[in-house]
């Protein structure tokens, strides 16, 4: 069975993909949909969502489009999802590889460093960084980034570790193959599949990150985004609810899509776990 | 049947009129945000203090919401013709708490000792005065150098409140330990503090107006979350939710419960006063005809409906229309955004960003902000919003680090007292953000703002403060956004809350709890 047949047979997972592949969707087309803009007043306050025809879902505490805002937010929530778990991945992977592929010295410092990040917990960390690097889109990217390698690291030194025991690692020592080549061309891509997957939880948590932070008010001012909108209704909860609730069901409907795929492609990576499971 | 008729009407009468009497007794629970650091009025006045403490201190007088002089520790006063002499006449039989009398020589402690060393507002209004004097035990005379036109509006609880001579005199003022248990001349005696929970005050039994205060007792309610701030109004836990206590949002809704008042009146005499700091000194701000672009550009009436909703007033110009000498003879600057496309055009505005500051208080500020930021972007501005805590905002502020930065100032009830320091040149100066932080120059308007203050003649004073605002409403050294009022919601059954330029700072005096 082909990679794809196998990540077809969950159900579950191929909801996931549409629903995610609706999102992309959406925010690559935002500019189109809405071009004025999410921060346009358009219409006056506290619209009650499908009272009018233009403006589907309301509008917010300035008369802004709640629609406009969501389509645009899923721009930012994708981008920084995305941009951070590529950056997680770029420190966490080199770093696992070289612990696991070298040992000794290499690895005692390089895990008491991944060590060293792990015993700051991860949420405040983050707003830490935010608050010292001012809250722009890149520093929260960042910030979620840095938060978020040391799984990564630790994941990547584990399978290195074993997969440098097997035989074919042997071989390739044995046909005289540099160190590197080996790390390299031999035992990364056979590492791959778990840090896909693990990739693929990332970046749901990154979402929720970025979505957090936006909450508390260290969201980047001049970019709407999905924990910016909730942040912003949080104060009007009693009296106008759906202001929270239409961007609260964005963000569970992109990381319940994202856990989906995760858990689709963990499946369609380990055949034997599932056949073993049912 | 006449003569049943008329005694029926007596009696009804005779039934009626203590109804319309105000009932004694009862308690009222109001919320103070944040806890105040101290309640010892002469060493700390910001807001939450004199919100407690002015219902332990006094002054000489009140003022009322047209900023009017009355009565208070003070039953009559004169002014000489030349304005430089005030003769006060203290009321009869006043103590202090703790039942020493209180005499003229503790208004002269006060103010010429006691405040002159720890109140830096006070001080710069005493450099004025010559000489403070008690004739006799009822009488204080202050002497001033100059006519100081505003000087009548310093007799405030805030500005000069009365300090005990007895306690104070000859300790180390900030550390007295009497500082914990304040003792003024107000109708509410200080009983308990219950940090991060409650302030008690009881009833001063010797207070001088007979019948007053009306309440037995009053519990100042600690509760450091907007929200529950608001559940406790509406479950009856608080009658008062002073002005600033809930967020803007949450007004309309609390407004609408049964039983519910609110009122925008209490404010008069602080006229908080919103506006922008345009930084003159560089950029496209420094460009009188794009501060003017940003004038028109901007919906203000909007702002005020949706953000603030529809509490205060568009300010016109620097002086509010609460304070004396407001003159709305200026340029009015209505939502027009051609007016202002047409002004970026003439300035050949090359699109270069300008960032706008916002005031770190709360969601109210941040929506501002953005709203602004909305107008400014759609007449072709380029513009973001930079964000800053507390900290970081006065840094920025202070160091001129910014392009627009929101603010507001309080006017104390006279353009010399609250506004020209934001304007005149010899208040520029860096590490304040209280001051003229943007930075505008005019010589011309210097002397004109000086020689208000010290004019004698109401009239004269009236006459420059015109042609000031007339003139300085063109060059938009700032852009005025606002006069601010921050609603007073209470329930009710309580009368007479708001009835000063202070409001709820000094309103426990005459409030009376209706009995159902």
């Amino acid at each position: 069975m082909t990679l794809w047949k196998r990540f077809a047979t969950n159900r579950g997972a191929v909801i996931g993909l549409i629903i995610l592949l609706c999102v992309i969707a959406i925010a690559l087309l935002a500019p189109v949909i809405y071009p004025g803009g999410p921060w346009k007043m358009v219409q006056r306050p506290f619209l009650v969502p499908f009272t009018n025809g233009d403006l589907p879902l309301g509008t917010d505490t300035l008369g802004r489009d709640v629609a406009a805002g969501l389509v645009h937010g899923a721009r930012v929530s994708l981008l920084v999802g995305l941009v951070s778990t590529v950056m997680a991945l770029l420190i966490g992977v080199p770093l696992g590889a070289l612990a696991g592929f070298y040992g000794g010295y290499v690895d005692e410092g390089a895990m008491r460093f991944t060590e060293f990040f792990q015993t700051i917990p991860n949420f405040a960390l983050a707003i830490v960084l935010v608050a010292i690097l001012e809250p722009t889109l890149g520093s929260i990217t960042l910030a979620i980034a840095i938060v978020s390698w040391p799984p990564v690291a630790r994941l990547v030194r584990a399978e290195v570790m074993s997969l440098k025991r097997r035989e074919f690692v042997e071989a390739a020592h044995l046909a005289g193959l540099s160190n590197t080549r080996i790390l390299v061309s031999e035992v990364l891509p056979n590492a791959i599949s778990p840090i896909i997957v693990m990739a693929s939880l990332m970046v749901a948590t990154a979402i929720l990150l970025e979505s957090s932070l936006s909450f508390l008010g260290l969201g980047d001012p001049n970019i709407m985004s999905w924990g910016y909108m909730i942040g912003a209704a949080r104060t009007v909860i009693r009296s106008a609810w759906w202001l929270s609730f239409m961007p609260g069901v964005a963000i569970l409907l992109t990381v319940l899509a994202l856990n989906l795929i995760g858990e689709g492609l963990n499946d369609a990576f380990n055949p034997h776990l599932k056949k073993g499971r049912t | 049947m006449n003569f049943l008729k008329t005694t029926t009407f007596l009696i009804a009468a005779g039934l009626a009129t203590p109804l319309l009497a105000q009932d004694a007794g009862g308690r009222i629970d109001i919320v103070v945000q944040p806890e105040p650091p101290s309640l010892m009025l002469g060493l700390v006045q910001n807001g939450p203090t004199q919100l407690v403490a002015g219902d332990i201190y006094e002054s000489l007088l009140r003022y009322n919401t047209d900023l009017e002089p009355q009565p208070s520790l003070a039953k009559s006063w004169e002014i000489s013709e030349d304005g430089l002499t005030y003769t006060f006449h203290l009321q009869d039989g006043v103590k202090w708490h703790d039942g020493e009398p209180f005499t003229s020589a503790d208004v002269v402690f006060s103010a010429d000792v006691f405040l002159r060393e720890t109140h830096a507002r006070m001080r710069s209004s005493l450099a004025y005065v010559d000489s403070i004097e008690a004739p006799d035990d009822q009488t204080v005379v202050f002497k001033l150098k100059t006519p100081f036109g505003p000087f009548i509006g310093v007799f405030e609880a805030g500005t000069m409140p009365m300090i005990p001579k007895h306690i104070y005199e000859g300790t180390d003022y900030a550390n007295n330990p009497m500082n914990a248990t304040p003792i003024g001349t107000g109708p509410f005696k200080f009983e308990s503090w219950e940090k991060g929970s409650y302030i008690h005050l009881v009833k001063n039994e010797d207070y001088y107006l007979e019948g007053k205060p009306h309440l037995d007792e009053v519990y100042y309610r600690v509760i450091p979350d907007a929200a529950s701030r608001a559940v406790a109004f509406e479950t009856g836990e608080v009658d008062v939710l002073p002005g600033g206590s809930v967020e803007n949002w949450d007004v309309q809704r609390l407004t609408e419960l049964d039983n519910t008042c609110s009122t925008g009146k209490g404010w008069e005499f602080f006229a908080p006063h919103a506006f922008m700091w345009l930084n003159n000194r560089e950029g496209p701000t420094a460009d009188v005809r794009f501060r003017q672009a940003v004038m028109y550009a901007m919906d203000r009436e909007f702002v005020k409906d949706v953000v603030w909703n529809g509490f205060g007033k568009v300010a016109t110009g620097p002086v509010s229309s609460k304070t004396n000498f407001y003159s709305d003879d200026v340029t009015q600057y209505d939502y027009n955004p051609e007016k202002a496309k047409e002004l970026l055009a003439e300035m050949g505005y090359d699109g270069t960003p300008v960032s706008i500051l916002p005031l770190p208080y709360g969601e109210t500020w941040q929506r501002w902000a953005e709203a602004v930021r909305q107008n400014l972007q759609e007449v072709g501005i380029t513009v973001d919003i930079d964000s800053a805590d507390v900290a970081g905002w006065n840094e920025k502020t202070s160091q001129w680090d910014y392009d627009m930065a929101f603010t507001y100032l309080y006017q104390y009830g006279d353009p010399a007292l609250g506004v020209s320091r934001n304007y005149v040149e010899s208040q520029i100066e860096k590490g304040s953000p209280w001051n003229n932080v943007e930075g505008y120059r005019n010589p011309e308007m210097d002397a004109k703002w000086a020689a208000a203050a010290v004019s004698p003649s109401p009239d004269e004073r009236t006459k420059i403060y015109s042609e000031i605002q007339k003139e300085i409403v063109d060059d938009v050294p700032v852009a005025w956004l606002l006069e601010i009022e921050f609603p007073t919601i209470y329930n009710c059954n309580v009368q007479d809350l708001v009835t000063t330029g202070i409001g709820v700072s000094d309103g426990l005096r005459d409030a009376w709890i209706k009995q159902e």
